[in-house]
């Protein structure tokens, strides 16, 4: 059977840098074909020197990528998307400015070729806060944050050091479980937005990390409650943005762990690829020893209530 | 008879001197000898109606009995006296004992009202269909079901699906209805039923099945689950709907015209006396605009069609041009040019946007369907264009909203006759109307709300004191904005004399009066469905009156709208309607 299609929801304002996220991903794809969903096309939705071929309803990205409008009908063009050959190998959905990214993400989640998709919201860290205050926009801005897996905080390059620092603190009061992240002109590694590939283990060192992330990979022991240590990688204090990996209980049956901020999924699968855990997160922020004692506790006594 | 015998004298007079003075003399045996086929000529040329009365909505010649037609144009109403002033004609008296009004105008409906006939009606409510079959209204769900049997039994492919639309659970004591009592139709086939409200759709197991739905683990808000585990088959919101919908017959596609949605659609208008009606979000979809260029061509096609290009799908600036492309394409029965814009969602399904103190149960408050940015960057662009823009607007937030950015929109782009009208506009206070007018932007309000829905507002959505202003008519004209009012067919029947029924009366389905004080007199109402909807979309130099000049439109009624006492409004009966001078009577649909 094939496997479900990952997919992302790209959410925020208008402004928030959504599409300067999205062309940024898809520069650094890393050999993925990615489909972009956007809901119109607007000014330029893709960076022009990446377009190779464009027509109503298409635009053709370098690389095998593809950018389509689902203008209103989010659902069908999911399906035609599945449906196309090659299939794409993760789908990316940028929502309207006033679309809540959760309800879009449930949505997905309903098709049946779909996964869970990861809700990733961007904040303007130079109007965030005076947007949630807004008398038309406060409560949808607030929505948007509350259903965000990962919060990307942009044009951190606009104000000072101490402001980037209030407004994440900000965010992460407002979403406590949300990871959040501040990044200028979208740069991240594109596997912060996408998850880490499937193939692993990924090299970090072809990740693109740019400076500022890091993606750490960990030998996993065995453990009495696989559940129990994907929650426990939700700690925020560990600075994990992402996470994914195989992970075998006393068992011996095997796990795939995916987390996104503090959303972790656990799923029994077969095979029999190493037991090892992907971690993503910023470099100053990855605690990386705490993350290798986690995994190389011999019973990983379940710290219940992280989740 | 010797007045009548003068008349046909000067007729003749008259006639003969239009036609033969430029004539020489010398061609005058051949004119003759052609004269019974020109004289034949004029005299289908020009068609003088005789009526019991004519409510023209003419200020200068309010009433008549007479009027005369020529060219798919009136070509003068009065007496006999006034109108055979003109010369020969045919007199036709069929309409002697009816009267007529304007056509009317529906400044709010959908064609999918015509498209849901080939469907299953399930609604609580008696509604007439496009070949006049009176449908009883169903008062329990053992009667739903009884009907989707039916209509089941009725069909050859077993596994074909059934859709039923129109269920109204408020009626039936808010019964919640799951895929247990669908199965009952079919567990061989899909079967799905569409609420009235349009926002939630109810399905059996095979639909869910086909959907790849019924199992256990479904995580989302709008797919309830019931103790097994399994969705009950109650789906909420568009975003719960779609994935299923397509299995049973409600494809997101049911929002474009098709082509026999539209023909039941003009036959439901000939039935209503409308003879221009908007099809308020259309995607015009190239072939849908083929589509409906070729069947508003055909000879016996009975109304004028003006649907309005939605907005989403295409930046404002791709929406422009293309909505300015399609203007261009407009022909006497379609017509092309406008946007259609939705702010918000509806109060009903508290999606709407409110102010404080939002809804009266406490919901959270509804979502916005644009970006405020975006609302004010199409209006800007479009009254820039000359392009008219339509926004739905429910919520006082949103109708707030639409004030502010279009004030600002208009300051940039100033156009001194842009009549962008304010669409449903149902909690809009008086100093919003206020507002309303000072910008220039006309109100086309939900009238038959009231009616169907009243008694949920007052007690459940937005409570007593804003249940009584909604779709606030009086405050409107004493604010000095120009009204229409609307059924938002198919939410509600078409049907613009029961709009005026509910404009005039505000009485709820519980019989109650809300919202005395909001009331408008039946001239009013009957301005509101004539002049005032063709002013929303700037016709009303061309329809909306029966004067000199205007197409001979006309609404065919049974008895005097202004004679009857208001409470018997809806009731009248319509014989079929006049359209461009050609005649439709309901009976020969």
């Amino acid at each position: 059977m094939t496997p479900p299609l990952p997919a992302t929801v790209i959410g925020g304002y208008l402004g928030a840098g959504k599409t300067t996220l999205v062309n940024h991903v898809l520069r650094h794809a890393n050999g993925l074909r990615l489909a972009v969903l956007v809901n119109e096309f607007g000014a330029l939705p893709i960076d022009e020197d990446l377009i190779e071929a464009e027509s109503d309803k298409l635009i053709s990205i370098a690389g095998g990528c593809i950018c389509c409008s689902f203008g209103s009908d989010l659902t069908a063009a999911l399906i035609d998307l599945c449906a196309m050959t090659p299939r794409p190998d993760h789908v990316l959905i940028e929502s309207s400015g006033v679309a809540m990214p959760g309800a879009i993400a449930a949505s997905v989640g309903l098709i049946e070729a779909y996964a869970p998709p990861s809700v990733v919201v961007l904040a303007d860290t130079e109007t965030v806060q005076t947007q949630a205050q807004d008398e038309f926009l406060g409560d949808t801005t607030l929505r948007q944050l509350h259903d965000a897996h990962l919060i990307i905080q942009s044009k951190t390059d606009l104000v000072a050091e101490p402001q980037v620092q209030a407004v994440a603190a900000w965010l992460a009061d407002t979403n406590p479980r949300a990871a959040v992240v501040a990044a200028a002109h979208g740069r991240v590694p594109a596997s912060v937005v996408l998850g880490p590939g499937n193939e692993l283990p990924v090299n970090p060192h072809t990740a693109h990390a740019d400076a500022l992330f890091a993606s750490e990979v960990f030998a996993v022991e065995p453990v009495t409650d696989p559940s129990a240590l994907a929650r426990s990688l939700a700690d925020a204090e560990l600075g994990v943005v992402r996470a994914k990996g195989f992970v075998r209980d006393r068992s011996g049956q095997r796990f795939l762990i995916q987390n996104v901020g503090a959303r972790t999924s656990l799923k029994a699968v077969a095979g029999e690829a190493p037991s090892q855990m992907v971690c993503i997160g910023r470099r100053d922020q990855l605690d990386t020893d705490a993350l290798a004692r986690l995994f190389s506790a011999k019973c990983s006594a379940p710290a219940d209530g992280v989740a | 008879m010797p007045v009548l015998h003068l008349q046909r004298l000067r007729k003749r007079l008259v006639s003969s001197t239009a036609m033969q003075v430029a004539l020489p003399i010398a061609r005058q045996c051949c004119f003759n000898r052609g004269l019974s086929h020109v004289a034949q000529n004029a005299m289908t040329n020009t068609t003088v109606y005789v009526a019991k009365k004519i409510l023209t909505m003419n200020p200068s010649r309010p009433e008549a009995t007479h009027v005369a037609v020529r060219d798919g144009r009136v070509l003068a109403a009065g007496d006999f006296s006034e109108v055979s002033a003109w010369g020969d004609h045919t007199l036709d008296s069929r309409f002697a004992d009816k009267v007529l009004m304007p056509g009317f105008v529906e400044g709010h409906a959908h064609t999918m009202e015509g498209s849901l006939w080939a469907k299953v009606y399930c609604g609580w409510f008696d509604r007439g269909d496009p070949d006049g079959r009176v449908w009883p209204g169903l008062k329990s769900i053992d009667a739903v079901v009884a009907r989707l049997s039916e209509a089941a039994d009725a069909l050859d492919n077993p596994t074909a699906p059934v859709s039923g639309w129109q269920l109204d659970p408020i009626y039936l004591d808010n019964v919640r209805v799951n895929r247990a009592d669908l199965d009952r139709v079919s567990t061989e086939r899909p079967v799905g039923v569409l609420h009235a409200s349009g926002h939630i759709l109810n399905v059996n197991s095979k639909a869910l099945e086909l959907a790849g739905l019924l199992k256990p683990g479904v995580e989302h808000p709008g797919i309830p689950l019931g103790d097994d585990g399994l969705p009950t088959g109650e789906l909420k919101g568009p975003d719960a709907m779609t994935p299923v919908g397509p299995h049973v017959g409600f494809a997101r596609s049911l929002l474009d015209a098709d082509e026999d949605g539209v023909r039941n659609f003009a036959k439901l208008c000939v039935r209503t006396g409308t003879t221009t009606i908007t099809d308020l979000a259309s995607r015009m979809e190239p072939d849908t605009v083929e589509m409906m260029l070729r069947v508003t061509a055909e000879d016996d096609f009975p109304i004028c069609l003006v649907p309005l290009r939605f907005f989403m799908g295409l930046s404002p600036e791709d929406l422009i041009k293309e909505v300015a492309s399609l203007k261009s394409r407009s022909t006497e029965r379609l017509r092309m040019g406008r946007i259609k814009v939705v702010a918000d969602g509806s109060i009903q399904g508290f999606s709407a946007r409110l102010r404080w103190p939002g809804y009266h149960n406490g919901a959270e408050n509804g979502l916005w369907y644009i970006a405020p940015d975006q609302l004010g960057e199409i209006l800007q662009r479009a009254l820039a264009a000359g392009l008219q823009v339509h926004t739905h607007t429910n919520g006082d937030q949103a109708t707030q909203l639409l004030l502010e950015k279009f004030a600002s929109a208009l300051q940039t782009a100033p156009h001194p006759d842009h009549r962008f009208t304010i669409q449903h506009c149902q909690l809009a206070d008086a100093a919003q109307f206020r507002q309303a007018a000072k910008l220039g932007m006309c109100v086309n309000l939900f009238a038959n709300h009231h009616f169907y829905w009243g008694d949920e507002h007052y007690a459940l959505t937005v409570g007593p004191d804003r249940a009584l202003r909604m779709n606030a008519c009086r405050t409107a004209l004493d604010s000095g904005v120009p009204l229409a009012i609307h059924s938002d067919a198919p939410v509600t029947p078409l049907g613009p004399l029961f709009t005026a029924w509910a404009a005039v009366n505000r009485i709820t389905s519980s019989g109650r009066v809300q919202g005395e004080g909001e009331r408008i007199s039946v001239t009013e109402a009957l301005h509101a469905i004539t002049l005032g909807a063709a002013y929303t979309l700037h016709m009303d130099g061309e329809v909306g009156s029966i004067e000199v000049g205007k197409r001979a439109d006309f609404a065919v009624l049974e008895s005097d709208p202004t004679a009857c006492s208001p409470g018997e409004l809806k009731d009248i009966g319509v014989w079929g309607t006049v359209q461009g001078g050609r005649v439709f009577a309901a009976a020969d649909l």
